[in-house]
């Protein structure tokens, strides 16, 4: 099931392929281009926000002069910053050049989808600066202020029109199971969203019955967003750069649709213990922990499919950052059934371990996997090489090492949180007292991840502005390529 | 499989199952709640909320208050919300249906808030916590909110009657008198406005018995 595998015996279909896959990047260059590269800025804005609202949290008092800056204020900006500004515009980008990849066929509007871009881009700056000015909505994951709807919504209806377009004009014969992915989330978000702050924002359902919908929404922004971009992005890359097919086809069917239904039913595990019928919770525990099932078969064929290449990841960037992100889905999904068990639940909901969770789901898992992924498009892209491998290494590196310091503290604080939450003798302020410590390391951290964002966004503008073209090998992380095989 | 329909139609259907699920069966089971008469004294509960109170629960959520505070109570099975006296039952659903844009929450960096207006009535309390925390909670991480209070030139003959009574080491000095904006004034009556499982409405026994299940 190797994606777009050119008949190889045959130099005229080598070449052939060759031309179209030039033609495919050539048309998808100005809006793919657009969408990734201003998700960069995105990132490193998210990034600073990160660490305003990190400091504030051991040191309160931290630029809290200003009503812009109040923590209340920076965290709900920091998440729809890097939820919509970095891993939605980035996960756009990747996902349309994955699709017109797979289904052999170039862009065919790309004026009204560099719009989509514009558009998109101004959505994330109109809410996010409403945001900061004191216009949130207080709906966790969906804090843009209505004013910024409109451009989001628009400019998702180029993405899905030209998506269909693209599913359209492929040539007859099997679809690949990043297309189903990429396919499902781009329908998905814009009916998630739509009923979501329709439900909430607009006209508002009477107050008992807005905590379900926000975190259906919330939760299937990650689970029918994020995350099938992310499988799809790993389900292409993976075969492609080690150059061997997936492992098992009938695994990945049984994963869409196991993750299609069960993802879908997953939010209410955030309302456990809340005045909700317990129907409604004990629905989401039990689809929580049927996540087992898509987890592990997407596990197996990501894993499975690596054994024996493992190496190729001490050359490729790509690879190295896709793998890195495969193994934290499996994690993180892992850890989310668990945390879904009431016991458990008693323990971590409404606790720091929450959050660390969420960031090894949208950081560990997504942005690992979209880094990996404009690793190789870009190349591609633009027919320049990456400019440094040195500023890649200081990327992997600091982000790896930094967030697992960031998951190990923020988990371990939050359980001890959780934990002294529960002897009802520990006044509240020493709970608050026990979590210092943990919280001055989430900004070390923190600030480690943010080093590598920088390295990224220099390395990124850098081959944009250079003018020098393709030096036609690859910026690899060895000199030497270990492997007989071309690897991109 | 060679037909995008097909998955296109499968997709969506799964989709739309929890769409039917967890958002409409919601909408039709815990959004239409009525007011019922205090048993006592015949007024309407829970109560609907003053143009001011409303007014205060915009700067709390303009301000993100619900990132470090709960508003739910849960039962004693599991936490010990009701042990630390966040209230005296689990808040069931009703309790909130007069809350437009509900801040339930989902972090506890700071105590649960449901009722708050029970738990801490002063109005002067209130005021000195949010200008400065540490003014009541010495080590505290929530943030000061200096910009929803005034600090001008105090008139040595005619000192403004809502001025805050800083402790000594905190404030901008003798000099200045900090007086609360009306933002803040509004913030504080939505605080001393919430008591969410304080009233009697008709599921608070169940409510109550389900508290101390074990």
């Amino acid at each position: 099931m190797n994606p777009e595998k050119a008949p190889a015996s045959d130099p005229g279909a080598i070449e052939e392929s060759r031309l179209q896959r030039l033609e495919i990047d050539l048309a998808a260059r100005w809006p793919v281009g657009i969408f990734i590269g201003s998700s960069l800025v995105w990132l490193i804005l998210g990034s600073l926000l990160a660490i305003a609202a990190s400091i504030k949290l051991h040191d309160p008092a931290f630029l809290s002069e200003n009503p812009w800056l109040t923590f209340g204020r920076v965290r709900p900006a920091h998440l729809n910053i890097v939820a919509y500004g970095w891993l939605s515009t980035a996960g756009i980008g990747i996902g349309l050049w994955i699709l017109s990849r797979l289904c052999r066929a170039p862009i065919r509007d790309n004026r009204s989808l560099t719009l989509a871009a514009v558009l998109w881009n101004m959505g994330n700056a109109v809410g996010s600066w409403g945001i900061l000015r004191g216009d949130s909505t207080a709906v966790e994951w969906l804090e843009y202020p209505t004013y910024a709807a409109p451009f989001l919504l628009v400019s998702f209806a180029f993405v899905m029109l030209e998506s269909v377009g693209l599913i359209r004009r492929r040539p007859p014969g099997h679809i690949y199971i990043s297309q189903w992915y990429i396919m499902a989330a781009f329908f998905w978000f814009p009916c998630l969203y739509f009923t979501a702050h329709g439900l909430l924002v607009l006209a508002p359902v009477q107050a008992p019955a807005q905590p379900p919908i926000n975190w259906w929404f919330a939760h299937n922004a990650l689970g029918l967003w994020f995350t099938p971009i992310g499988l799809g992005a790993a389900y292409y890359l993976i075969p492609k750069i080690i150059g061997r097919p997936i492992h098992s086809y009938y695994l990945s069917v049984i994963g869409f649709w196991s993750l299609a239904f069960f993802y879908a039913w997953n939010g209410m595990h955030h309302l456990i213990g809340g005045p909700f019928p317990a129907w409604l919770i004990t629905a989401s525990v039990v689809a929580s922990i049927m996540m087992f099932i898509p987890v592990i078969t997407v596990a197996i064929n990501h894993h499975f499919t690596m054994v024996g290449h493992f190496k190729k990841t001490i050359s490729s960037p790509a690879l190295r950052f896709v793998v890195f992100g495969a193994m934290c889905y499996t994690l993180a999904s892992f850890q989310g059934s668990t945390m879904a068990i009431r016991s458990l639940n008693g323990i971590t909901h409404f606790t720091h371990y929450t959050i660390a969770h969420a960031h090894l789901g949208a950081y560990g898992f997504a942005s690992m996997v979209f880094f990996g992924s404009i690793y190789y498009i870009m190349p591609r892209l633009l027919e320049r090489e990456w400019p440094s491998r040195f500023l890649i290494r200081v990327h992997f590196w600091s982000c790896a090492i930094g967030f697992i310091c960031y998951f190990v503290f923020l988990s371990w604080g939050g359980i001890l949180q959780g934990l002294e939450m529960n002897q009802k003798e520990t006044p509240f302020l020493e709970i608050v007292a026990l979590t210092m410590p943990y919280l001055k390391l989430r900004t070390v951290s923190g600030s480690l991840m943010t080093l590598g964002h920088l390295a990224f966004f220099v390395s990124f503008f850098w081959m944009i502005a250079s003018h020098r073209a393709s030096i036609g090998e690859p910026t690899l992380f060895t000199k030497r390529i270990p492997d007989p095989d071309p690897i991109p | 499989m060679t037909k995008f329909r097909f998955i296109f139609i499968g997709f969506m259907l799964t989709f739309l199952s929890s769409w039917v699920g967890l958002v409409l069966m919601p909408v039709w089971g815990l959004g239409n709640f009525k007011q019922t008469a205090d048993p006592k004294t015949g007024e309407m509960i829970p109560p609907t909320l003053s143009s001011l109170e409303e007014e205060g629960r915009s700067v709390y959520i303009a301000n993100g208050c619900i990132y470090c505070h709960s508003q739910q109570v849960h039962p004693a099975r599991v936490r010990t919300d009701i042990a630390r006296g966040w209230g005296e039952r689990r808040t069931v659903a009703r309790d909130y249906m007069n809350q437009e844009v509900v801040q339930m929450g989902t972090m506890r960096t700071g105590p649960d808030l449901s009722n708050i207006g029970v738990r801490n009535p002063s109005e002067t309390w209130h005021l000195l916590h949010l200008y400065d925390p540490q003014i009541t909670s010495k080590g505290s991480n929530m943030p000061p909110f200096p910009f929803l209070f005034e600090t001008r030139k105090k008139d040595p003959e005619n000192p403004a009657p809502n001025a805050l009574n800083l402790p000594p080491g905190f404030g901008p000095g003798d000099e200045f008198e900090v007086i609360p904006s009306e933002e803040m004034v509004a913030l504080v009556a939505y605080l001393q406005s919430l008591k969410l499982s304080s009233y009697e409405i008709p599921e608070a026994p169940a409510a109550r018995i389900e508290s101390f299940a074990e």
